[in-house]
């Protein structure tokens, strides 16, 4: 599995859940080589693989794209993928679901919660017009236009954010921040006429506002999208809005 | 999924103890910030508490001055003070946040944003010391 | 589209914390400390002085400005971190009491400074 040779042993305490055995869960502690450029997902598999076929935990592209291994590594939610022993070598290294989420089995968890509160904020290009046909060409964007929402499109769903968040913990209903910052990444985007659409949520009571911009968010996110920005900016869109709905109601309705 | 297989309901991790603000640094360092609007509320009452004496006379306006000089009142104000300072510290590095500022492509450095605020506030500070002192 | 009214809280919380962060520590600095420690001149706050200062009526809007709006920051502020530490079934109360006593700070500010 790797070119590394082992310098030694570390240990992790792996949080076990079996829900058919109707037990509490605990903590199995066990005894992996140390290798300079392992990650706790190598750890993991390396369990599976030689200690204890039981160990149940999502994992795929093992390079920080998919998203799938989130856990919380010594309490702060990362990538399995992305967390190298050596960064806690000879310290032992607790290893627990990702927080704010039903527990299905071992560091597997429920992400259902998370999958409605995205599909909620209509994440997809809405056009006001239609769309125009093939042969009048592609849409154009300068660069500028697609800096405006790149980052926020960077985003791999991997919810490390929502278990660094305590309102997403406190507040079941809190969209949270990947599906803010997804939303933003639409209404930012210079071909979607989506944004009106998009407020009824985004800027309700469980949307933006329940945000107390702890930050965390954006903290722990592998691919520095900033939820965090993405919420405060929504915040401030929202607001002028308000201000103009408030003093002129009649008004129309403008494109951003 | 089997409707008899028990998940583990979502909030098993902020059920623990400590409570979540206490666990780790950055979410401690933001209940102090939060923290701050107490004291920066509690001073302006005070400053209106100060203003209405001054309406009541010399007499009531020199008894409140006499009270800001108890050890009690110096203590809270020097505690306060340190509060209002980490409002202002931890403002200026927040606002830049909730504007994406940028030219063309480039976004603007949060630095370029957060100076400007220093430089006011200390600006500001001093016009209102001179008017305050005469 | 004004799917709550969040926004006007907020927006008053942003701009008294603007107000708070600007003007408030020069304020605790000079009558809190300064003054009571004998740094300042033992007049500097001296009656007649202060009373002719406060009977301009820009002085007048600027302490205004300065009690009121934050106030209300810390009403917004402070409504959401009972939150934070878990108090959220009264949620609805804590909101009526933060703004409440916000509101009712300005009206007395407004009342001492033009009553």
């Amino acid at each position: 599995m790797a070119n590394s040779t082992p310098e030694g042993t570390m240990r992790l305490e792996v949080f076990r859940y079996f829900p058919e055995k109707g037990e509490e869960p605990h903590f199995q502690t066990y005894e992996v080589p140390f290798r300079k450029d392992w990650v706790v997902l190598d750890a993991l598999n390396y369990i599976k693989d030689q200690s204890d076929g039981s160990l149940t935990f999502r994992w795929s592209c093992r390079m920080g794209v998919c998203g799938s291994c989130g856990v919380m590594v010594n309490g702060v939610p990362k990538l399995g993928c992305s967390a190298f022993l050596r960064d806690y070598y000879p310290n032992p290294i607790r290893v627990e679901p990702l927080a704010n989420f039903p527990v299905l089995r071992d560091l597997v968890f429920q992400l259902d919660s998370f999958l409605e509160k995205l599909k909620s904020i209509q994440p997809w290009i809405v056009r006001r017009d239609g769309e125009k046909p093939v042969s009048d060409g592609e849409y154009l964007q300068t660069p500028a236009q697609h800096a405006r929402f790149k980052d926020f499109s960077m985003c791999i769903n991997c919810m490390l954010c929502y278990a660094a968040c305590p309102v997403v913990g406190m507040e079941p209903h809190f969209l949270g921040p990947a599906a803010i910052a997804l939303a933003q990444r639409y209404n930012l985007d210079s071909r979607d006429a989506g944004r009106e659409q998009r407020q009824e949520t985004v800027s309700s009571h469980d949307g933006i506002w329940q945000c107390t911009f702890i930050g965390q968010c954006s903290a722990v996110c592998p691919k520095h999208v900033d939820p965090a920005g993405a919420i405060q900016q929504a915040k401030l869109a929202s607001t002028v809005d308000w201000f103009k709905e408030v003093l002129w109601p009649f008004g129309g309705r403008e494109k951003r | 999924m089997k409707p008899d297989v028990r998940t583990i309901p979502a909030n098993w991790w902020l059920r623990r103890s400590p409570p979540w603000w206490l666990r780790r640094r950055p979410y401690f360092l933001f209940m102090v910030r939060e923290f701050t609007s107490v004291f920066v509320g509690a001073y302006v009452v005070i400053f209106l508490m100060m203003i209405r004496r001054l309406n009541e006379g010399q007499a009531a306006y020199e008894a409140f001055l006499a009270s800001l000089q108890s050890p009690l009142a110096i203590v809270f104000h020097m505690v306060a003070l340190a509060f209002a300072v980490f409002h202002t510290v931890t403002w200026f590095h927040l606002t830049p946040k909730a504007m994406a500022v940028r030219i063309g492509e480039e976004r603007v450095k949060p630095a370029l944003i957060i100076a400007p605020n220093y430089a006011a506030w200390a600006v500001i500070s001093a016009i209102v010391a001179w008017f305050l002192l005469g | 589209m004004a799917k709550s009214n969040e926004p006007i809280w907020w927006f008053l919380f942003s701009a008294g914390g603007v107000v708070a962060a600007l003007l408030v520590p020069i304020h605790i600095l000079l009558i809190g400390i300064a003054w009571p420690l004998g740094v300042l001149p033992a007049d500097a706050l001296e009656f007649s002085r202060m009373q002719a200062l406060l009977a301009h009526p820009l002085t007048r809007l600027y302490c205004f400005v300065l009690i009121s709006l934050p106030l209300f920051h810390w009403a917004h502020r402070f409504r959401f971190t009972l939150a934070d530490l878990g108090l959220h079934g009264a949620a609805m109360l804590i909101a009526v009491l933060c703004y409440g006593a916000a509101i009712a700070g300005t009206i007395v500010a407004a009342l001492t400074l033009w009553g």
